[in-house]
């Protein structure tokens, strides 16, 4: 069974927050609510690392440990979604996560006021009918059920966020950082795609080796 | 007789509040209680078949790699 989860290649995120705006644009996300933001280190000084954030899906999720409602469930896939009737916006979830995935479009308000927690669904909806009008209201466009993956891991455009399969999209990020090769002190372009030279020399010596 | 009774009597409702009872709650895991919702390929698209749904997100999942697209 699919264990779904995101991954977020750090050398390869170059901050364009195209991820953020496929996000609020393909659920529709309320004001006030990002479900998906990318976070920069060290802004502005030579080897910047930026990561796109939002919910982790986490396996052991905290959110769910704490919630007085239980409006939180697991799916088959191993997505935390919940059930926004249930929730009452006391905002526990919020303060239990460590990635600030849970928010509420009426931000830091009083007890009762801060409307329901919204975050992030893995494009997956909630306990609606599958791409009806009340599941997109509520949560967003069900991707999965149309057989595609988040539109912010789709749409990136370096493919530094990768979403799926954990196994699989591990794989990928393996078969990448083996391509890649040890980044050392370097920071940049051939850190996230490879060095040409190192290529070049690759071809030369295969082709001595074929030569002998 | 009264001054001893009265002692003890004070002993008692004195120290009854000096007992050691835990005060940690204990926190018993709550379940979902909503409605429960429909599996992704439970939808009009795939209406039912897991097989069609997996190959699809497995297309897409490998979509992800740019080694497999230019091979």
């Amino acid at each position: 069974m699919a264990r779904m989860k995101f991954l977020c290649d750090t050398e390869r995120c170059i901050e364009c927050n195209g991820c953020v705006t496929a996000c609020k644009n393909e659920n529709e996300v309320p004001w006030g609510v990002n479900r998906r933001r990318v976070v920069t280190i060290n802004d502005g000084v030579p080897g910047e690392r930026s990561v796109s954030v939002a919910c982790m899906h986490c396996s052991d999720a905290p959110c769910m440990a704490v919630c007085p409602t239980d409006c939180f469930y697991k799916t088959e896939e191993g997505l935390v979604l919940h059930n926004k009737d249930a929730c009452i916006g006391c905002g526990y979830c919020f303060f239990a996560c460590p990635f600030g995935a849970p928010q509420f479009p009426n931000g830091p308000a009083a007890f009762g006021m801060r409307g329901k927690m919204d975050k992030c669904t893995f494009c997956a909806g909630g306990p609606e009918e599958n791409g009806s009008k009340a599941e997109f209201e509520k949560y967003g466009r069900n991707r999965l059920a149309e057989g595609k993956l988040p539109l912010c891991a789709e749409m990136c455009s370096t493919k530094a966020l990768l979403a799926g399969d954990a196994a699989v999209i591990s794989d990928i990020f393996r078969e990448r950082v083996m391509h890649r090769g040890k980044a050392g002190e370097a920071w940049g372009w051939t850190t996230a795609y490879g060095k040409p030279e190192q290529a070049r020399e690759r071809a030369r010596e295969q082709n001595r080796e074929g030569q002998k | 007789m009264k001054k001893a009774l009265f002692l003890a009597l004070t002993a008692t409702i004195g120290l009854a509040a000096c007992g050691e009872h835990s005060q940690v709650p204990s926190y018993k895991q709550g379940n979902y209680q909503g409605k429960s919702d429909t599996r992704p390929w439970e939808g009009a698209k795939f209406a039912g078949d897991k097989q069609a749904w997996d190959n699809a997100l497995r297309a897409r999942n490998q979509g992800q790699s740019e080694y497999n697209r230019v091979k």
